[in-house]
């Protein structure tokens, strides 16, 4: 028999008794003292999913995310006693709820905190200088490849993901309005920032990513979005001090 | 209850011997909104504390504010999920995790828990407590061995707060970590509020604990806010939240413990409802105070 399989059982499920063998001072039977522990486990646990997810937080309430992640940390404890990154099962475990279907978009709400949080942690890497861009003629700017820095991420969404972060995060920002959006995040600084992309730009740089050359990869945009302008992403990229290598 | 040590042999060399190079003064638990305030207006903090989870990243903010503030603060790391009380074997990737952060960081003292937090692959995010049997002992020895040879270096462990107490435990808990520390060479890390909570959850005097306790293993006291509730019989059950100020009891409780133990680096912890600057540099001025008074009347 294993002390800490019948432990953490009856932490997870209040239900279970309290195990046998635990006491107070005068050797009697525990009784209420065990819900120290199953309240610690639970409340720490809550408190790092508020934190890990705000913008999901804020969309649910406090006390409906309070409900909802107690319920996925009994179906989802961590596997880590690193918590940066607790969470990672929390989008789909939304998605798969019937009492939130009517929320459809909050899923990738929860992606998008993921992704924010995974930037912030994300290693350090040095940009390149911008002014080398400029010298380059646009022969050599098409034959070149490059490296992203590990904190930018790209998130696609087909709901508006950008416009109800900012909703929800921003004074006076506009009404989010129905329709796919996708997200660019770097991090110029120490804190993420996430960008709206224009249309095929999150498909330039999945490509840029891959090690396509910026020929390659503003050809695969344009066929999808014949309008696609390389220039508005580019900037974004090198505002957010995302690219840190080039190479031909 | 407790088996009184006798002290009466004066120990040779510095208190915190082989176990820590903290300096004996205050220190704070480090709290990200504090960092701006502790290079502005640190006194009489003289190191920091850190948890080691929380700079297990790959970058960023966090890693930066722990460089910089390692360049102006001796620094310990306080580990909380190593699960060395735990019954099966340690988190390899874990330990691995651990080794390179003191590698890098090279702090002047690591500490862990006399607690375990994973079961199955499955981390709990809490210290949870531990029969004190034979077997018990031979299985933490051995973590803690591991622990020392991976790191390099000995480590401090810490007594929990209890909130009960295991029908088969045959050791008391300072005779236990006692026996720890004499078979794997490990120091103590000394919590008094943990020693006050849980003396008052299992109904002792915690003056008789620290008597039972060797204080000359000792490279760091720990010092916290506990919450108040009640059991099933209308008892106190003091909970070690770290949430709040030290209670007057537990400062005097320090003062008795460093009578006995002479100057030691003591720390402060504020973990949850973290305040404000001024009200932790408090806490910190208090302990330096008992720290001052016991170097007086040494």
């Amino acid at each position: 028999m294993s002390r800490e399989r019948d432990f953490t059982s009856a932490i997870l499920d209040a239900r279970l008794p309290v195990p046998s063998g635990l006491q107070d001072g005068h050797s009697q039977p525990a009784g209420r003292r065990f819900s120290v522990y199953r309240n610690n486990v639970a409340v720490s646990l809550t408190q790092a999913l508020h934190q890990g997810f705000p913008t999901v937080a804020r969309l649910l309430g406090p006390d409906n995310m309070d409900g909802l992640a107690g319920q996925f940390l009994r179906a989802h404890p961590p596997t880590s006693p690193v918590l940066t990154h607790y969470g990672d099962a929390f989008p789909a475990y939304l998605e798969r709820l019937p009492q939130l279907a009517h929320l459809g978009y909050l899923g990738d709400m929860a992606r998008l905190d993921c992704a924010l949080r995974r930037s912030y942690h994300a290693a350090d890497a040095p940009p390149i200088d911008a002014q080398l861009l400029a010298t380059l003629s646009p022969e050599a700017l098409l034959a070149s490849r490059f490296r992203f820095a590990p904190a930018l991420c790209v998130l696609r969404s087909r709901w508006p993901i950008h416009s109800i972060w900012r909703y929800n995060t921003q004074e006076g920002a506009p009404k989010p309005a129905a329709g796919p959006e996708d997200v660019l995040i770097t991090r110029p600084d120490y804190d993420p920032v996430p960008e709206r992309l224009p249309p095929g730009a999150a498909l330039w740089i999945e490509a840029l990513q891959s090690g396509d050359t910026l020929a390659t990869a503003t050809e695969t945009a344009c066929a999808a979005v014949p309008d696609f302008d390389l220039s508005a992403p580019l900037a974004l990229l090198i505002e957010g001090r995302a690219l840190t290598d080039i190479s031909r | 209850m407790f088996d009184t040590l006798d002290r009466s042999a004066p120990s040779d060399g510095p208190s915190n011997g082989p176990f820590s190079r903290l300096p004996n003064a205050a220190g704070v638990g480090y709290k990200p909104q504090h960092f701006q305030s502790l290079l502005d207006d640190a006194a009489p903090v003289k190191w920091l504390e850190i948890h080691a989870e929380n700079y297990m990243g790959d970058g960023g903010r966090p890693l930066a504010q722990l460089r910089h503030l390692a360049e102006r603060f001796p620094m310990s790391v306080h580990g909380v999920g190593l699960s060395i009380g735990g019954e099966g074997p340690l988190d390899a990737d874990h330990l691995a995790r651990l080794r390179h952060l003191i590698d890098w960081l090279q702090p002047a003292s690591f500490s862990e828990h006399l607690a375990w937090s994973t079961h199955d692959s499955h981390f709990f995010n809490d210290l949870l407590p531990l029969p004190y049997t034979d077997q018990s002992l031979t299985r933490i020895c051995e973590h803690i061995d591991q622990v020392q040879t991976t790191l390099g270096r000995r480590m401090l462990l810490e007594n929990p707060s209890s909130y009960l107490a295991f029908a088969e435990s045959t050791w008391e808990e300072p005779a236990f970590l006692q026996e720890i520390a004499r078979r794997t060479g490990c120091g103590l890390l000394l919590d008094v509020n943990n020693v006050f909570v849980s003396a008052t959850n299992l109904d002792y005097r915690p003056q008789d604990y620290i008597d039972a306790y060797p204080l000359d293993l000792v490279g760091e006291i720990h010092l916290g806010g506990h919450d108040e509730d009640e059991d099933d019989h209308g008892r106190p059950l003091l909970i070690d939240s770290h949430g709040a100020e030290v209670t007057d009891p537990v400062w005097a409780l320090l003062d008795y413990t460093l009578a006995r133990s002479g100057p030691k680096p003591t720390l402060v912890e504020w973990d949850t409802d973290v305040p404000e600057w001024p009200l932790l540099q408090a806490e910190a001025l208090r302990a330096a105070a008992a720290l001052e008074r016991v170097r007086e009347t040494a």
